[in-house]
Formats: C-alpha cells, sequence, structure tokens
C-alpha cells in the first residue's frame, strides 16, 4: 500500500470511515501518521466545540460568583470547586458512571420518548464533562480579571452617564476579556491537552474510535516501541497549540486595539497544567 | 474482619455492610489510598529535587548546561503531560532493561529490537522473572514515581527558574559588592529569598500534583482508581457479596477524598503563604504589615 492509499484508507478513520480493520502487521511511518493525525479530529472536536460553549458558561458563572446575593454566589462557588478540586479523569468515570443509570430505553416525558443510549457516547458524554470543567476553570479566571477592573475605568465610565447594563456590555465585559486574555489563552491550551484523557478514562472507543492517544498507544502496544508514536502525538500537538496561540493572540490584538501598542500584553507559552 | 462475618449470605442491613466494607478487598483498597499519598510524599521531594537542579541548570553560565536546562523546562510545554506519562514509563522500563542487558549478557548476539519485538536476555529482565509478586508491584510503583517526577520536576524547574529570577537584582549586587563568591550568592542570598516568590507556583504545583495521581492507574499500578472499579462492578451471586453496579458510589468516594484533600492543601497552603509574606516587602507583607499582623 502505497503512503496516499493509506491518507485515503485511514484518514477519516477515527470517524468510521473508510478501511474498518486497523493495521495488524508492518506497520508503516505513514500509517502511524495517517491514523494518529486522523484521532488528532476528535481532539479538536472535544477541544472546539467545549470551549465556545464553555466560554458562555463561564461569564454567568463569573458573575454569578462575583454578585452579593449568596444565592447566585454560592452554586457558582460551589461549581467552581468542584470541578477545580477535584481530578478530571475521575470526573470522566463519575460522569461515564451516572450516564450508564439513566434507563436505557429513554424517559418517557409527556408520552414523547427522550432517548438516552446517546448520552453514553464520548461525543456527547466527554463533551459534556470537558464543557463543564472547561466552564469552572474559566470562571475562576474571568472572576479574577472582574476583580482587577481598574476602579479608574468604572468611575469614569459611571461619569460618562454609563449605569447598569449599558456599563456592563460597554466597559466591564470588554475589560474583563482583556485581562483575562492572556490567562484564558492558557486554559484553551491545557483543555486541548486534557481531551487526551477521554479514551482512557470512561468512556470507551466505539469500534476502535478513539482519539491520537488512542492509536498512539495502540501502534505503542502492538510495535513495543514508544519511540514513534509518542512523539508523533506530540508534535501533532505542538502544531495544534501553535496554532491555538495564533489564533488567540489575533483575538487579543483585536481586544487591546485601542491601548498603545507597547501597553497591549503579549501571550506567552505558560508551561501547562494537569486537572 | 468481624467474627460474624463468617457467613455474609445470612447477614442484612447494616451488619451486611460493615462486613462488606471491612472484606479482604476492601482493605486492599484502604491500603491503596496509603499508596496514593505515598505516591505524593515520596515524588513531591523528588520533582522538587529534579526542578532546583533543572531550574539551576537554565540558568547556568555554560551553554550546553543551561540547554540542557532549557530543554528540559520546555519539554512539557505543548505537549499533553499525559503522552509524557505513557511514553516515560515505557522508554525508562525499556531503558533499564537494555542496561542491564549491556552489563549481563554481554556476548549476547541476537539484536536487541528485533522486528517489533524488544528482547533483552532473561538475566536482564527488571525484575526477575523469577521474582515475587510484591517485587513486581515495587518496581511498577517505583517507575511511577520517578516518572511523575520527572514531568513535575520539569513544572517545578519552569517555576524555580520564574522564582530566581524575580529576586530583586540589588540584593544579589548588595552580596556581590559585600565579596561573596558566585555560588555564595546563589546558597546564602538567592535561595533563602526566591520561597516567597516560589510558593504561589509551588502550591498550585502541589493541587495538580494531587489531581494527577489518578494517572496512576494508567501506569499499571493497582490504585484506587482500579479498586474502584474492580470493587464497584456488578458482582453476582457466586460472590461473597453480590451487589448491582455501584462503581458510581465508589467513584462518588473518591471525588469525596480529592476535594477534601484539595481543601485541606489549600488551607494548609494558605496558612504558609501567610508565614513567608510576614515581613517582605511585597504586596502580601504590606497588607499584613497594616492589618496589624
Amino acid at each position: 500500500m502505497t503512503c496516499w492509499e493509506t491518507i485515503g484508507a485511514y484518514a477519516f478513520r477515527s470517524l468510521g470511515y473508510g478501511e474498518r480493520l486497523l493495521p495488524r502487521t508492518d506497520f508503516t511511518l505513514c500509517q502511524q501518521f495517517t491514523l494518529i493525525g486522523s484521532g488528532l479530529i476528535w481532539n479538536v472536536y472535544f477541544g472546539v466545540v467545549a470551549l465556545l460553549f464553555g466560554f458562555v458558561l463561564a461569564n454567568a458563572i463569573a458573575f454569578a460568583k462575583a454578585s452579593h446575593n449568596p444565592i447566585a454566589r454560592k452554586p457558582a462557588e460551589w461549581f467552581i470547586f468542584l470541578f477545580r478540586g477535584s481530578p478530571l479523569f475521575i470526573q470522566f468515570f463519575l460522569a461515564y458512571e451516572a450516564l450508564q443509570l439513566l434507563p436505557r430505553a429513554g424517559i418517557d416525558v409527556f408520552g414523547v420518548t427522550v432517548q438516552t443510549a446517546w448520552t453514553t457516547k464520548a461525543w456527547a458524554g466527554a463533551l459534556f464533562v470537558l464543557f463543564l470543567n472547561t466552564a469552572a476553570y474559566s470562571a475562576e479566571i474571568f472572576h479574577g480579571a472582574l476583580r482587577s477592573i481598574p476602579k479608574g475605568d468604572l468611575e469614569a465610565a459611571e461619569a460618562y452617564g454609563l449605569t447598569g447594563f449599558a456599563k456592563f456590555r460597554r466597559i466591564q465585559w470588554p475589560t474583563m476579556l482583556r485581562l483575562a486574555w492572556p490567562a484564558y489563552t492558557n486554559e484553551a491550551i491545557f483543555l486541548f491537552h486534557s481531551t487526551t484523557l477521554v479514551f482512557f478514562s470512561g468512556f470507551p472507543a466505539f469500534q476502535q474510535r478513539g482519539d491520537a492517544l488512542y492509536y498512539a498507544s495502540y501502534f505503542a502496544d502492538k510495535t513495543f516501541n514508544p519511540f514513534i508514536p509518542y512523539p508523533i502525538v506530540a508534535g501533532y500537538f505542538i502544531i495544534l497549540t501553535l496554532l491555538l496561540i495564533w489564533l488567540m493572540g489575533r483575538i487579543n490584538t483585536r481586544l487591546n486595539r485601542h491601548l498603545p501598542s507597547n501597553l497591549s500584553g503579549k501571550i506567552r507559552l505558560r508551561p501547562q497544567l494537569i486537572r | 474482619m468481624f467474627e460474624f462475618c463468617a457467613d455474609p449470605k445470612s447477614l442484612e442491613g447494616l451488619s451486611w455492610l460493615s462486613c462488606y466494607l471491612t472484606s479482604g478487598k476492601h482493605l486492599n483498597m484502604y491500603w491503596a489510598f496509603g499508596t496514593v499519598l505515598l505516591l505524593l510524599a515520596v515524588t513531591a521531594p523528588i520533582a522538587m529535587l529534579f526542578g532546583f537542579f533543572g531550574a539551576m541548570a537554565a540558568r547556568s553560565q555554560f551553554f550546553a548546561l543551561r540547554l540542557i536546562g532549557k530543554g528540559y523546562t520546555g519539554m512539557v510545554r505543548g505537549v499533553p503531560d499525559i503522552v509524557f506519562f505513557l511514553f516515560f514509563v515505557i522508554a525508562l522500563d525499556q531503558g533499564i532493561e537494555y542496561i542491564m542487558h549491556l552489563i549481563r549478557c554481554p556476548d549476547w548476539v541476537e539484536p536487541v529490537r528485533n522486528g517489533l519485538e524488544f528482547r533483552v536476555c532473561p538475566q536482564a529482565k527488571v525484575p526477575l522473572g523469577s521474582a515475587p509478586q510484591t517485587v513486581h508491584q515495587f518496581y511498577g510503583f517505583m517507575l511511577a514515581v520517578l516518572t511523575f517526577a520527572l514531568v513535575f520536576g520539569a513544572f517545578a524547574a519552569n517555576v524555580l527558574y520564574g522564582a530566581m529570577q524575580a529576586v530583586p537584582r540589588a540584593q544579589l549586587e548588595t552580596a556581590e559588592a559585600y565579596g561573596l563568591s558566585p555560588s555564595q550568592v546563589f546558597r546564602r542570598v538567592l535561595v533563602p529569598q526566591m520561597w516567597v516568590y516560589a510558593l504561589p507556583g509551588l502550591s498550585n504545583l502541589w493541587l495538580i500534583l494531587i489531581k494527577a495521581t489518578p494517572l496512576l492507574f494508567l501506569l499499571g499500578v493497582q490504585d484506587i482508581v482500579y479498586w474502584a472499579r474492580e470493587l464497584g462492578g456488578a458482582k453476582t451471586q457466586a460472590f461473597d457479596y453480590p451487589h448491582p453496579d455501584w462503581r458510581l458510589y465508589y467513584f462518588m468516594a473518591l471525588l469525596v477524598f480529592y476535594l477534601g484533600f484539595t481543601r485541606l492543601s489549600e488551607i494548609v497552603l494558605n496558612r504558609i503563604a501567610a508565614r513567608l509574606a510576614k515581613g517582605q516587602a511585597t504586596a502580601a507583607g504590606e497588607a499584613m504589615r497594616k492589618a496589624g499582623i
């Protein structure tokens, strides 16, 4: 099989298209690159969707935590503590077991049967966990940024007659985003890295449709040689991280466009963390 | 464990539960909590040591040493750590066996990496195939400790490097003006002062280390995740204590364990931070002075 044929057969293997059987003998570099790259589709999917939805929830939770009303503040604080205080690994296991408890046949709501089988699949269940997890971490970042908005900015807004929602929309929220963005970029990077945990914890890979690390460990197990597949995953992730930094950097420039160029903070890649 | 547990099938209610929770396998699970704590206790100092030397190397005057230090600290950036966890364990295992192979079987002719297989002579197996089970478990645990220490050492090196850079330059210059040699400046001025800057990063790292311990499971150690899956799974009537799938409750218990441990660590670390900040010329120290503590 030439390399082009391999790419044709395995490029979308992780989504269930193309060749069904994974290679068993005579592993070539091309196969490893193609299959691991194919698995990367899942990582990108989990990362992008969780980030997009997580961003919205994180904003809501950050403002709830900053609220003076304990009815809003307490649940937000507990939510953040719950998801930041426990390992993502355990959260995946717990979510999988909890979702398994839902009745297989579906739940009857006013005569309409709601299917539940899909919730135990990784694309939905794991995504849900990642979404809540990133929402908690980002909410903490946004909350910190919200507290460090310069007092003068808010006073100036009030001096110009901006109050309530107008003040929030024009001053508070953009400033919060601007201050939080470098830290939020790091959070986005960690999130992409933690997507590798999905098929290692709880959610099984259905018909060997796994993510990048799933295929890498498949090759490492079969060839007893970790020195090729894992560096390939590492390489793919470095590229992904650089792309993400570039994209977030563009947004950062846009958020800081009104500042003199020497003041706008450059985003630096910080060491990443485990959840 | 208790005498009335001799016939589990006849028990009911609380006595059943007390017998169930003290069965041999459950005691193993409680020991596994000890394993996790032991891992933390062993890994943290080793990782600190790795981090310290990594940071020292990254600050070194020699280009080669600096390259190693920077490479080590840069290693964990951009790549998911779980990749390192999976990679290092196999790589370390094979590396150790290969060295043993070179020492013990110098006249072995077959290539070690034969096609798809990694094959060393039987005397070079670590631990030896004839070794008892506990030795295998111990070896696995030590491999896990070393892997954790390597990865977290890189994190710690980052933090300590930053802390060393954060010590005010004037302090070091003053020490130099008093005629202290570079190593004396390092030992007597830089290192004692850097901790207050390193603490936020290090306490963050400690919390991350706690949350990384379930990865032990991936490294093949029989840790709490392993036992939670093992014990929680549905048990048929063939077992002494039959029950449906209880893994949810077991994972719930693990979650509570981790949340409690995180909370406890946060409280202790806040105390240490307050202690270190006292009398320092930082914002936190100034706030304490104003509050009159």
